[in-house]
């Protein structure tokens, strides 16, 4: 008997989590807990200047005043005791700014298993990497080839200290520290992240990206990132996490800043792949993220694209606020839910320019008991004429007990704007994969197959190196590049 | 080449086939007729190995193997082909990615060198001709948006490019007008091979015009009720089925 479809997806989908382990490295942490005095200690661990203090301080009031969005998302879960999380954690050998050359080799040899050497030889050509390991970034590479280009590539805790003058302009300028509750409390502890300047008509020569590992147990991940593409400059950056499997389940409430200055483009890859729990439920990342982009300038580009497999919820809205006249926003996603994962993802296109565009393609894959919900709001203001939206949104089930769900938000206050909105829902079918085979292929590449078939819009804006990464979680293989 | 001995099989509670014996030898034509709901296309899905159906009785061998006993795909990499009455529409998907995929499995099986993409351009080019067919085609999805003539051609095309030594063809003549239905045809007569078997499976004789068997065998109520040659063919067409069906117990 050959196994049913659904079988074969869960095999499939359910293969052991390679990235499971734990790096063995005497670690130096706060104790549990929360309050202005771990504010203070983590703003003082990072030797942060006064300003960067009472932004955090004023954030933590701020969070202290804030509910739990608990109420409209598609997602359930015990409610989270914030005082037993772990907000700061660093592998305790880490020096800031440490050359490849002192990082402790057990961090290398982890990055290495985790399939990113940190030494600048044996990375991919032309992809520079930032490697953040619990609260801090461990290791950057190729700053210095960037450098002489002008371009900013560094943790987060070193621009505040290297590069005060973009941090104060830009941080927190897209998503304020108030915005919504998880953004708060990332304001008010985030322990470092990614920061990135393009200078004016700078084309970017390499990708960018970030690789985001948690170790410690019980330990939250706040990182933050900003980018800055003035204008004119291009830049495409990616972005790659992974935790270890562990029975308690683990915050990561990250924030994600773009900004797009005129005629600047900037691209962003997320291959989200965090442990997502056991086949019980039991475990996980909560991955809670506030991510926006501004195109502040005229005929300014945001692009996400984004694969997320992993986390035992992901609550995340990759958005843009088209404040330019004549800017394009686009939103690429494919979600994957298996087990008893929760997604509830989605995307915000706020027009305000003129004749601003934006596509968004949603693909939602759900299978097991996975639950799968899109989210989506396309709002027109009334200044934006000529504003144009195409939404196009599609789910695919595998299996009788997983579900998928579409909550798409439409409000247009332009008379002379277009919005466009497609949905579909599909099951894999046994004739498709009885067909496939019936050619020679077995199951799991007709599966594979199938299943990237569907993802084809979203994948081929992923850049090559992450669309290899893609492969590798979806077990999908990529369509080659005849035909 | 295939040996069937008295067959059984249903589907569900269904039992459709009711004892199918047939013998098909390398170089061979047979036809397969029969009115509607008489199992001949269940015969042709069983064979493929459709995980629907349930052999309850019988056996069937293919090269010397028991064919029963192997998954679809090993049947596909042992050279059988099945072209389906209703071929499957695999959105995103290019017929080149998907006919590639296929092929190198295929050779995989035959102990042959997997194709680069651009040894399998230079191949595909060639099969095209057969269904007269320019290269746009491989850059569509596989069978998504296709009329019901460009999917049956479409078949015509894999079964070029795979060279099946078994190749089973289930209704490809029906929806088709008479144009596709001459290019499928010829299709068909210019892969045969002293090496290879076809079985057409169809309800109507018009096929057997272009395709010439040796055999035709008719199957109702799941039963081979009367087997010959070609002649047989026509005088169904003069005929009708019920001459030779009202004899059966359903």
């Amino acid at each position: 008997m050959s196994p049913s479809p659904e079988s074969s997806v869960e095999s499939l989908v359910n293969r052991e989590y390679q990235y499971g382990f734990v790096t063995d490295i005497e670690s130096e942490s706060l104790p549990p807990g929360l309050n202005e005095d771990v504010v203070r200690t983590i703003s003082a661990k990072k030797q942060e200047p006064a300003w960067m203090t009472e932004w955090r301080l004023k954030a933590y009031r701020r969070w202290l005043e804030m509910k739990e969005p608990h109420h409209w998302a598609n997602v359930s879960y015990p409610v989270i005791d914030y005082q037993k999380i772990i907000y700061y954690s660093a592998p305790r050998t880490a020096k800031p700014l440490g050359s490849l050359a002192e990082v402790d080799p057990e961090l290398l040899r982890t990055y290495e298993k985790l399939g990113i050497p940190l030494s600048e030889q044996k990375l991919f050509a032309g992809v520079a990497v930032d490697a953040i390991f619990d609260s801090v970034s461990v290791a950057t590479t190729f700053k210095e080839t960037l450098r002489k280009q002008g371009i900013v590539f560094c943790s987060m805790n070193e621009a505040i200290r290297e590069h005060p003058d973009l941090v104060q302009a830009y941080l927190g300028s897209v998503v304020p520290p108030n915005d919504n509750f998880f953004a708060a409390l990332n304001a008010a502890v985030f322990s470092d992240g990614s920061f990135v300047y393009i200078p004016k008509g700078v084309r970017c020569p390499m990708e960018l990206s970030t690789y985001f590992r948690i170790n410690t147990a019980d330990t939250g991940q706040f990182e933050r990132t900003l980018i800055v593409a003035d204008e004119g400059a291009t830049v495409s950056y990616l972005e790659g996490c992974t935790a270890p499997k562990r029975d308690t389940n683990q915050l990561h409430a990250a924030v994600v800043e773009l900004v797009a200055l005129r005629g600047a483009t900037i691209k962003y890859s997320t291959v989200q792949n965090w442990y997502a729990g056991d086949a019980e439920g039991k475990g996980g990342i909560y991955n809670f993220v506030t991510k926006r982009g501004k195109c502040a300038g005229d005929d300014s580009k945001i692009s996400w694209t984004q694969v997320e497999t992993g986390s035992a919820i992901t609550w995340k809205y990759p958005s843009v606020i088209l404040q330019g006249d004549r800017s394009v926003g686009e939103f690429y996603s494919v979600a994957v839910v298996n087990g008893k994962q929760q997604a509830d993802t989605g995307t915000k296109m706020i027009h305000v320019g003129r004749d601003t565009r934006s596509t968004i393609v949603s693909k939602g894959i759900s299978a097991g008991q996975g639950n799968n919900s899109y989210r989506g709001l396309v709002k027109v203001l009334g200044r934006a004429s000529g504003a144009r939206n195409y939404t196009q949104c599609d789910s695919m089930l595998i299996g009788n007990r997983c579900g998928a769900h579409t909550f798409p938000y439409i409000d247009v206050q332009n008379p002379t704007a277009a919005v466009e909105h497609e949905a579909s829902t599909s099951k894999i079918g046994e004739d498709q994969i009885f067909y496939l085979k019936q050619r020679g292929l077995n199951t799991e590449n007709a599966i594979s197959m199938i299943v990237n078939g569907f993802c084809k819009e979203v994948f081929k804006e992923l850049p090559m190196e992450f669309a290899v990464e893609a492969q590798k979680l979806l077990g999908v293989s990529l369509e080659g590049s005849v035909g | 080449m295939l040996e069937i001995i008295n067959l059984h099989a249903r589907v569900g509670d269904k039992q459709i086939l009711n004892g199918i014996s047939l013998q098909v030898r390398v170089g061979e034509v047979h036809a397969i007729m029969g009115p509607n709901g008489s199992g001949k296309s269940t015969l042709a899905q069983v064979l493929a190995g459709h995980p629907a159906y349930e052999v309850t009785a019988g056996q069937a061998t293919f090269q010397g193997r028991d064919l029963l006993d192997l998954e679809p795909e090993e049947r596909a990499r042992a050279g059988l082909f099945l072209a389906f009455q209703y071929p499957v529409e695999i959105p995103g998907v290019s017929n080149a990615y998907f006919l590639r995929a296929a092929l190198n499995e295929i050779r995989k099986a035959r102990g042959q060198e997997e194709l680069d993409p651009i040894d399998f351009m230079d191949l595909a080019e060639e099969k095209l001709k057969l269904v007269e067919w320019g290269p746009d085609i491989l850059s569509r999805a596989v069978n998504a948006g296709f009329s019901g003539g460009e999917k049956k051609r479409n078949e015509i095309l894999q079964m070029a490019v795979l060279e099946p030594t078994l190749a089973i063809l289930d209704e490809t003549d029906s929806g088709l007008d008479i144009d596709a239905l001459r290019i499928v045809a010829e299709g068909v007569n210019r892969l045969r091979r002293p090496d290879n078997a076809t079985v057409v499976v169809t309800h109507y004789q018009r096929l057997l015009n272009y395709i010439v068997p040796d055999f035709v065998h008719v199957i109702a109520a799941g039963r081979i009720v009367r087997s010959g040659g070609r002649e047989l063919a026509l005088e169904l067409e003069a005929k009708g089925y019920e001459w030779l069906t009202e004899a059966v117990p359903a």
